[in-house]
């Protein structure tokens, strides 16, 4: 069964399988305010899921994920899905991806790290342990869990 | 050996074998850190200490390791008469520096703050203490005095009594005698336990941990009684300091009970946690853990920059 419960988009960017209840939190990590002024985004709350019970849905028109975006959503929505629309079909769609290494995408936990000081650095965390997800300061080696709480 | 012009940020930097080397080399170093013999390798080598926190032992250890290797230091000694003040970041502050000198050595007081300099300069770079992170010069010299006494590491067992939460040179000596697989006794009152960090790290690295709040019970066959100091500061309440660090405090009468050839470690300066009549049995280690700061930095300088080897050494 086919079902959009949103407008179709011809180009653009569907993140689905969100866990229930953080499409609000990928929004801030999309930056709303940055995307295309033209382009509408839609938001789908609780939608039902065989997978995961009940889902988030986000579609972007004309906008493809930059990868450091793409890191982020997989620091707090693993079970998410992007899809990239072209011409109205879904043309690739894969599972967003942790790397290794997450630059820039979260602030270090401990308030006296380097990268907390004015320095011409960016955080950086190396991903020590995976499901769940444990990063760690590549600077002053602590550890974050709680990625929601120190997205930069 | 493999550190040739690489960084010393934290003791994992280290394998095994190359924390053996190091310890050997570190012996054969001691009559040039006594000044009985002489060597030059680092002959036309400038060390710059980049030090932005007070400190006095390890700075100067490590400017008397230099110069007894032959090497010439540049020292900045204190943060508030450099750029820093001006506003220059630690960053630009170290690219500036590596251009001055063939290797540095930096104390700094925020977490992180070495692994940055690490990545700003192209020449090595050790680190002398970031903050409460890592010092693991500290640590090689720790384990640099349980090797003279025993002989070997593998296998000791070790209590790391006092604080162990912020005692910065607990955490990575922790992490190295997992290494070696000593056992680790953890003897701490509550609110000063191991962070939950270190703890599950330890674990992770196959270490043998127990906890055992009381001194005498963790003392019970021991090797090695590694002290560290009970900050005031970190109690509201000086009536609750005056009691834990009572509790914590080694004296002679208490040793009684201890193994024959305990010793105890601590890395100074103490206060109070050690009581002086330790000092004159043969348990009191402290006094040569301190004097083995200096080989200890030869064998690392050394090794990271030292020339090729002339004759027997
Ligand atoms: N043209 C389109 N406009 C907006 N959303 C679309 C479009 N085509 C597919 N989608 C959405 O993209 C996601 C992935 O599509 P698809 O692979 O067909 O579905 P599913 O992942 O549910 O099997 C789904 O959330 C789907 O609703
Ligand atoms: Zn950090």
């Amino acid at each position: 069964m086919r079902e959009l419960k949103i407008t179709p988009i011809k180009n653009g960017t569907v993140i689905d399988h969100i866990s229930n209840g953080l499409a609000l939190e990928v929004l801030r990590i999309l930056g709303v305010q940055t995307i295309d002024k033209d382009s509408t985004v839609s938001v789908a709350l609780h939608v039902r899921s065989g997978k995961l019970g009940w889902k988030d849905i986000v579609k972007v028109e004309n906008m493809e994920l930059s990868p450091r975006k793409s890191n982020a959503i997989a620091l707090i929505a693993p079970t998410a899905t992007i899809s990239i629309i072209r011409d109205f079909k879904v043309r690739e769609k894969r599972p967003v991806d942790l790397p290794e290494r997450i630059v820039g995408v979260l602030r270090c936990p401990n308030p006296n790290c380097i990268t907390n000081q004015p320095e011409p650095v960016e955080s950086e965390f190396e991903v020590t342990q995976r499901r769940p997800t444990v990063l760690t300061c590549a600077y002053c080696d602590r550890e974050v869990e709680d990625f929601l709480h120190h997205l930069a | 050996m493999t550190l040739r012009g690489r960084d010393l940020i934290s003791v994992r930097d280290l394998s095994r074998e190359e924390i053996e080397e190091l310890l050997a080399s570190a012996r054969k170093m001691i009559p040039y850190a006594e000044g009985t013999k002489a060597m030059h390798p680092l002959a036309n080598k400038i060390v710059a200490m980049a030090f932005f926190e007070p400190s006095t032992r390890t700075r100067l250890s490590f400017e008397s390791a230099v110069e007894r290797l032959g090497g010439t230091c540049v020292t900045i000694a204190d943060a508030s008469v450099t750029s820093m003040r001006k506003g220059e970041s630690l960053h630009d502050t170290i690219r500036m520096l590596s251009s001055y000198a063939d290797a540095i050595v930096i104390r700094h007081p925020s977490e992180g703050s070495a692994r940055l300099a690490a990545r700003a300069s192209d020449r090595p770079v050790v680190n002398a203490g970031d903050g409460a992170g890592q010092h693991p010069t500290q640590t090689l010299l720790d384990l640099a005095t349980m090797h003279e006494a025993f002989g070997t590491l593998s296998g000791l067992k070790v209590v790391l009594l006092g604080d162990l939460k912020f005692g910065r040179t607990v955490h990575s000596l922790a992490q190295a005698l997992a290494l070696f697989g000593c056992e680790v006794v953890l003897s701490s009152p509550p609110s000063l336990a191991l962070p939950d960090q270190a703890r599950r790290r330890l674990r992770q690295s196959g270490a043998r941990v127990t906890d055992e709040e009381d001194v005498r019970r963790a003392m019970k066959d021991a090797d090695v009684l590694y002290v560290t100091r009970i900050q005031k500061e970190r109690f509201g309440d000086l009536a609750e300091y005056e009691k834990v660090a009572g509790s914590y405090r080694i004296d002679a009468a208490l040793l009684q009970d201890a193994k024959p050839r305990l010793i105890v470690m601590h890395p100074l300066p103490r206060a109070g946690e050690i009581a002086p009549d330790v000092d004159g049995t043969p348990h009191a280690a402290y006094f040569r853990q301190s004097f083995l700061a200096v080989p200890v930095r030869m064998a690392l300088l050394d090794a990271i920059l030292g020339g090729p080897r002339r004759g027997a050494g």
